[in-house]
């Protein structure tokens, strides 16, 4: 009834787009759909480093007399140790918990969850992912120069980390490259930022309203926003870090420093300052990890459900509340610093405020839950540990927010145990859970149920096994951060928890390459995916999957209802579809009839 | 909303939108979108500059606040570094720039294509001008031996003036893009507006850095 | 009509129907054993802290168990709600019920949560305010702690009462002198340093935390209280030990690569145990 599709000028150019080379197409590209795929590559090889790097952390404490044979020297040092503690903290939290659920999955499907053809600013996309790539390839040679990682933490505190290798192995040039690649990271970062942003605010199909936008669209945008604002203060910090360290500036480096008996020229500087500066960033960050997989649980939680999402409008208010006192809350990481004892009261009452809005959108998630028709395919498995994981992880929240407890936690296993369930596992759940949930639409095909279910169940029992125990060792006194337990006396009563660990830790890490051979193989071998294989509502599941060039071949949508109208009374289907108009207008002819 | 103002003002409606107040949807009978053009809304520009400006503010905000902290917990009397008195002729000829890019760009939105290019020019000749100046200043204070390292209020002198001039300079070079190269995605109106805002909201912060420089003893 | 036929060719994933049963039943299952497992294991205290030995570590541990009674009760009913929903719902071949939500049940929950966190804060701040914001009693016994990678070294005032001027430029511990007193001091001459910590029962420690070269941490389980040293700082830190005792000292805060094997002794003895170590000491030096 309309001009027919292939003559329409936008289709001529999509055409066009087919005919570049394999350079301009894949690698150097502004496709946001490929920049996604180039990031979501980069976190699987990141996370891959990261988890072998925990696994010889895991072996080290068990059997630290052991002879490795990778290792130079044969016995892994303490030096070595603490390398490997800092570089598996600082690649998962940045090129793994960063990248994956905002880079990947953010960049692939925001625009065409709001019906657009692109990101806003395709080419500083494409900029975004090539620092990113620059900033992992400067860390990863850390490793390789004299003196090897850095051994400060992914924290950097100095003045162990801004006096160079006087202080430690590899606090010279390792540390210069971590900082280096941080720098990098954060510029990606903010360039990434502001693409989403932009894009979310001025390129929404026309009748998609603020309150029409997918849960998951709501997550990219909060955390965009904080990436914003928080990457430009460790920007600020990382420059006046690398002053300190190549420039003899002393903004966190006091005088009468002696270190190894020399005595250092500095003055009037403040370690204090510094872990400000970081932690105003290092808290938004892990929100940043966190949200989208949030905003992912509840679409995958709402499409398995066959139910909308409860209290829709709330759980956009809680991201955005989560997102807001994630600002205001660093100081619960300085509880013991010196920081005036009055800021620790101010601090912990608005750290507990922010479990509120966790906990609504929990209770919310259960509520989606109720009454529902639950089907139990694998990325709804994963949507289910991301509750648990994350019902767990928060409330031990609760105990660290209280300086009067953290002066007893803190530093012990039990605050490893508290982040590593919240981001080294609720949010690892959200990126498995958007991996199964998405890889139909990126890819075409389906991954394997069966496989993928036994990925879920040896996951999620390993990894309760590895961070329950936790607790038990910080609450006992075992410190973190600790080479081996050859120190303090009493640590040797906790080797037993230790060992029932890293066994665990080895079956879950094994267990992670069941998803690895589903994943690769499904690519190539995988049963063709149709359109819409979860009978979902939202738009991505409009087009075809994997979506053409510009995401929907030349006809963009116009949205109509809300994102998860699911069992509407009255209904012909258990799901309406966001481009569906009311059931008394036929829906409009598009590519998808064909087949 | 502002934007929607301004890109009224100068004729410019963007294509695609929010839902409040949106296209109609589609030109089809059906009430399909598909014959809608799906680029780029050129106020999503305009959107991107002030996204950016923020996150620059972010910036700036973390380096004055790291200022006061190190001052409030310095163990030895702050020793403000004196002002070379050149940064006082920079002041001027950056506010001064700010008039002619407002001239500028009154021109352009007056189709007066002579005097929006020579008001341009004299924008990015002063802003070139001013970063000389701040140079100048660096070498003024290096010749009284005040360096980066000297004590924390040069360090902060320096970082605040250098990385406010690398911004500057980000600016000129925009500038000088437009002056020379049309952009296809990017049209001219637009373009001019958003490196605007850019160099105003540059002007505005050397102005906040300077008169905080100048007063640092009174924090 | 067009629509029913585009929802058929659509829906490729049927539901899995009777199987989910069994996942239904084994998630339900996992979730109630590891609740069942949790709470055992803390209410057994089956890996406890070592008993407290101040009457301020005691009301930490009070706080502590209430707080575990309030996340014990969220974690237990949160979790066997997610089991039931699980169990409960499963696809049996029934239609969803379609809500969109309640707002009253979003409101009480929204308050409930709120005052109990607040309430548990509340509470938790009072027993801070108690370790470090109220002033500890008149006459403390002042040890200053130094720490350095990766050693602690401890001073006391002597018979003097008062603490000899420190230089950092006189740091030396090859000749003797790791913390750079300074010899022309006279309130220097009769400080004691040694390198753990010896203090009287039933008396207010007053202990000065600072640190020569990194960030460093005075931790002692038994207090239930922790300490970073920080280079440029001096931190006070408080408390009355009523149980006499071998305690360890660590440091929790990276320090390097000897971070491991930072660690010394708190030794609380009786009163006449303490006039005799500070006779023994003085001799020594």
């Amino acid at each position: 009834m309309n001009a027919p599709a292939n003559t329409h000028p936008e289709f001529g150019r999509a055409a066009a787009h087919a005919e570049k080379a394999f350079v301009r197409r894949y690698i150097f590209s502004t496709d946001h759909k490929i920049i996604g795929l180039q990031y979501f590559f980069l976190a699987l090889t990141a996370v891959t480093v990261g988890i072998v790097l925990s696994l010889l952390m895991r072996f080290h404490l068990v059997w630290p007399a052991a002879h490795l044979p990778f290792v130079s020297g044969g016995i892994m040092t303490p030096e070595q140790y603490l390398a490997l503690v800092t570089m598996h903290g600082t690649l998962m939290v940045f090129f793994v918990l960063t990248t994956a659920p905002q880079g990947a999955f953010g960049n692939f499907f925001l625009p065409i969850q709001i019906g657009a053809p692109d990101m806003a600013f395709p080419r500083l996309n494409m900029l975004s992912f090539w620092l990113t790539f620059s900033a992992f390839l400067c860390m990863m040679a850390a490793f390789l120069v004299r003196g090897g990682a850095p051994i400060s933490g992914w924290t950097a505190y100095p003045p162990l980390s801004a006096l160079g290798d006087v202080t430690g192995p590899g606090e010279g040039t390792g540390q210069t490259l971590w900082l280096v690649s941080i720098l990098i990271f954060c510029l990606a970062s903010l360039l990434g930022s502001i693409n989403f942003i932009s894009t979310t605010i001025d390129m929404r199909a026309p009748g998609m309203t603020l309150m029409r936008m997918p849960l998951t669209v709501w997550a990219w945008f909060v955390t965009a926003i904080l990436s914003l604002l928080a990457f430009s203060v460790l920007l600020a910090g990382g420059i006046l870090l690398f002053l300190d360290r190549s420039a003899g500036t002393s903004f966190f480096l006091p005088a009468g420093l002696v270190v190894n008996s020399e005595l250092q020229m500095r003055n009037g500087g403040s370690p204090l300052l510094w872990q400000h500066l970081f932690w105003f960033f290092g808290h938004p960050e892990v929100y940043i990890a966190i949200l989208p997989g949030m905003g992912v649980t509840s679409q995958i939680i709402a499409n398995f459900s066959r139910k909308p999402v409860f209290g829709y409008r709330v759980m956009a208010i809680a991201i955005c509340a989560i997102g807001f006192l994630g600002f205001l809350i660093w100081g619960h990481h300085m509880f013991v610093s010196g920081m005036n004892p009055y800021s620790g009261l101010a601090f912990s009452m608005l750290t507990l405020a922010i479990a509120v809005p966790s906990a609504v959108k929990t209770f919310n998630w259960l509520g989606t839950l109720w009454g529902g028709k639950i089907q139990f395919h694998v990325p709804m498995l994963f949507a289910l540990g991301f509750v648990s994981f994350f019902i767990t992880g928060g409330l031990s929240g609760i105990f660290l927010a209280q300086p009067a407890l953290d002066t007893m936690l803190h530093a012990t296993y039990y605050v490893v145990a508290h982040f590593h369930l919240v981001m080294g596992v609720a949010a690892i759940f959200g990126i498995f859970g958007a991996t199964y949930y998405w890889f139909p639409k990126m890819f075409g095909r389906m991954m394997n149920e069966t496989l993928g279910k036994i990925h879920f169940w040896l996951t999620f029992g390993a990894v309760y096994c590895i961070f329950m125990p936790m607790h038990f060792i910080g609450i006992a006194g075992g410190i973190r951060r600790y080479a081996d337990a050859t120190g303090p006396a009493y640590l040797a009563g906790l080797q037993p928890l230790h060992l029932f660990i890293t066994i665990a830790a080895f079956i879950a890490a094994t267990a992670q390459l069941v998803f690895f051979y589903n994943f690769f193989r499904s690519l190539r071998a995988g049963a063709r995916a149709s359109n819409n294989p979860w009978n979902a509502t939202t738009l991505e599941w409009t087009t075809s999957s994997p979506p053409l060039h510009d995401n929907f071949d030349g006809r963009y949508p116009n949205v109509y209802r809300g994102p998860y109208d699911y069992s509407v009374p009255g209904a012909s289907q258990d799901f309406l579809m966001q481009n569906m108009p009311d059931e008394q207008y036929p829906a409009p002819k598009g590519p998808s009839d064909a087949h | 909303m502002r934007t929607e103002v301004i890109t009224d003002a100068i004729g410019l409606r963007g294509s695609g939108g929010n839902g409040a107040n949106a296209l109609p949807p589609g030109d089809g009978p059906n009430g399909d979108g598909s014959l809608r053009s799906g680029a780029v809304p050129q106020r999503a520009y305009v959107t991107g500059m002030l996204i950016a400006l923020g996150g620059i503010l972010m910036f700036f905000a973390a380096l004055v606040s790291a200022l006061v902290v190190r001052k409030g917990l310095s163990a030895v009397p702050w020793k403000a570094t004196d002002v070379p008195r050149i940064l006082w002729l920079n002041t001027s000829i950056l506010v001064a720039s700010s008039i002619t890019l407002a001239r500028s760009r009154r021109d352009f939105l007056t189709r007066d294509e002579a005097g929006f290019r020579h008001w341009w020019g004299v924008t990015t000749i002063l802003g070139v001008f001013f970063v000389a100046g701040q140079v100048l200043a660096w070498r003024q204070l290096v010749a009284a031996g005040v360096y980066l390292a000297t004590n924390a209020s040069s360090s902060f002198f320096y970082i605040f003036t250098a990385a406010h001039a690398a911004h500057l300079l980000g600016g000129i070079v925009a500038m000088l893009a437009i002056a020379f190269h049309r952009g296809r995605r990017l049209d001219h109106s637009t373009a001019t507006q958003v490196v605007s805002i850019y160099w105003h909201f540059l002007d505005a912060l050397w102005l906040c850095l300077f008169v905080l420089l100048l007063l640092q003893d009174r924090l | 009509m067009r629509i029913e036929r585009q929802a058929a060719r659509a829906t490729r994933f049927r539901s899995p129907g009777r199987g989910s049963v069994v996942t239904a039943v084994s998630l339900a299952l996992f979730l109630i054993l590891f609740v069942a497992a949790t709470v055992y294991i803390f209410a057994e205290h089956l890996f406890p802290a070592p008993p407290p030995i101040t009457s301020a570590a005691l009301m930490v541990d009070h706080q502590y168990n209430l707080t575990l009674y309030a996340a014990g009760a969220a974690f237990v009913l949160a979790q066997l709600g997610l089991a039931y929903m699980i169990f409960r719902y499963r696809d049996r071949g029934q239609r969803a019920h379609f809500t969109r939500g309640h707002t009253w049940m979003e409101i009480a929950w929204t308050v409930i949560t709120l005052a109990t966190f607040l309430g548990l804060g509340i509470a938790g701040n009072r027993v801070w305010a108690d370790l470090e914001i109220l002033p500890s009693s008149d006459d403390p016994i002042q040890v200053e702690v130094t720490e350095s990678q990766f050693v602690y070294t401890f001073r006391y005032p002597g018979p003097d009462g008062k603490f000899g001027r420190l230089e950092a430029s006189l740091v030396s511990p090859a000749t003797g002198n790791p913390l750079g007193i300074d010899p022309s001091d006279p309130a220097g001459k009769d400080d004691i340093v040694a390198s753990s910590l010896t203090v009287p029962v039933d008396r207010p420690i007053e202990l000065l935390i600072r640190s020569q070269d990194v960030i460093h941490n005075f931790f002692v389980r038994e207090l239930r209280l922790q300490q970073d040293a920080v280079p440029g700082m001096v931190i006070p830190m408080h408390f009355t030990p009523d149980r006499i005792g071998h305690y360890e000292i660590v440091c929790t805060q990276l320090c390097g690569l000897g971070h491991y094997h930072m660690h010394s002794m708190l030794d609380v003895v009786s009163a006449s145990g303490y006039t005799a170590f500070l006779k023994r000491e003085a001799a020594a030096q």
